[in-house]
């Protein structure tokens, strides 16, 4: 992709992650490319930001992290060491292992050290009560009884949703008709150049079909995103970092702050990498930063792991 | 529970066989099990991640397990003649069935 033919038309994307020691990652028109960098771009504007955690687990306790709570309070730690404090803290879901209160509660103390305004919304770990997700929803969806909601901050609009509801035997993450009326007609009056951010669990396009890492109806929720000048797309679940570009659409997975998953179909199956080398666990560990970068329509998307 | 009476009928025709199902890897092994009606199915979870057995057939479903965390068990009685689809529900791409016979 041209970005001066793009540029000041619809804008363009530049999503930037560091991984390890300074590994800068370009993704343009789709295709990622990599190159070390002396210092972040985004560390040096400063303007609105806001910060990612995701599938924090809390309740999980086997091979390779047997404390989960302690990473995510490292994760929690890193927020407050960055260079300029976030406006938000969004969370893209698995807060909990197992949907118990207690993990919830441990989970929003912990995360509440950051003293940030926190949006979450649900992973299908947080959904596995006898109530369909009820403890999840009053404690992290300030009475989004659905998991699905949008706010504005910072003239960004941020759109949260929930893809882990309901979901049918052989599918993927899905939204469901009644969400995706809400978001056609929460989307239908704004206008085209307002920086959109949705945020849900499962990834919005389809990472690996065979693990299920997908979302059967993202194609609709995307068409009605289609056209705005600037939309990034967070999710987690996979617990790397996975990023795509279509047009205008930025797709970003985060690392989770409990354990690393494998890269699709390098494992027989998706469960945790248990045989992480000590010391290198809090490498594949992170959080994710986001920057908007005025005047230039774009966002930029730091990921720092925890160390 | 109504099928009860005929399943008991059965339970003394032929000694009640022990069916499991082992889930490993993401998978239900082995993926099909033929049980007779009114036999017990239990399912054991030996992955660090949890998973459910639910109803595959019905919503909302007839039957389902709630999370079995990593080492728990979840036994079943089928008293329906047929073929019973089931999967996980935190992760659907994950199917199994249970074929139950006279």
């Amino acid at each position: 992709m041209d970005s001066d033919e793009n540029e000041g038309r619809r804008g363009f994307l530049r999503c930037m992650a560091w991984a390890g020691a300074g590994v800068l990652w370009t993704v343009s028109g789709g295709v990622p490319g990599s190159r070390l960098l002396g210092g972040a771009e985004a560390a040096e504007t400063p303007g609105f930001s806001f910060v990612q955690l995701s599938d924090s687990h809390i309740g999980f306790r086997a091979a390779p992290n047997t404390d989960v709570t302690g990473t995510l309070g490292e994760a929690v730690a890193a927020i407050g060491r960055l260079d300029s404090r976030p406006a938000l803290l969004i969370h893209t879901g698995d807060v909990s292992h197992l949907s118990k209160p207690a993990q919830f509660d441990t989970a929003f103390q912990v995360i509440g050290g950051a003293g940030l305004e926190t949006h979450a919304v649900p992973g299908e770990h947080d959904m596995v009560d006898e109530d369909n997700g009820a403890p999840f929803f009053a404690r992290f969806t300030k009475g989004a009884k659905h998991g699905y909601y949008s706010f504005d901050q910072g003239g960004l609009h941020f759109v949260g949703l929930n893809n882990v509801q309901d979901l049918r035997a052989g599918g993927m993450g899905a939204l469901g008709q009644a969400q995706l009326d809400w978001l056609r007609a929460d989307l239908r009056d704004r206008p085209a150049s307002q920086p959109i951010v949705v945020f849900a669990h499962v990834p919005l396009w389809t990472v690996y079909a065979p693990w299920g890492w997908g979302t059967e109806d993202a194609a609709e929720a995307l068409a009605l995103l289609r056209r705005f000048g600037s939309v990034t797309v967070l999710n987690g679940h996979i617990h790397q970092i996975m990023q795509k570009v279509e047009g205008t659409v930025a797709f970003h997975t985060a690392r989770s702050s409990a354990f690393p998953q494998p890269a699709p179909g390098t494992a027989p199956s998706p469960g945790p990498m248990k045989n992480v080398p000590p010391g290198r666990l809090r490498s594949l560990l992170g959080i994710t930063d986001v920057r908007l970068v005025r005047g230039r329509a774009a966002l930029a998307i730091t990921d720092t792991v925890l160390a | 529970m109504k099928r009860l009476a005929p399943a008991m009928a059965l339970m003394s025709a032929h000694a009640l066989a022990q069916h499991s199902v082992r889930i490993e890897n993401f998978t239900f092994n082995p993926p099909q099990v033929t049980v007779h009606v009114g036999e017990e199915v239990t399912w054991t979870n030996a992955d660090d991640i949890p998973h459910t057995v639910t109803d595959g057939a019905a919503t909302p479903p007839r039957y389902r397990s709630g999370p079995l965390d990593t080492g728990t068990s979840w036994t079943h009685r089928f008293t329906d003649i047929g073929i019973h689809r089931y999967f996980c529900s935190l992760h659907p791409h994950m199917q199994g069935m249970v074929v139950v016979v006279k």
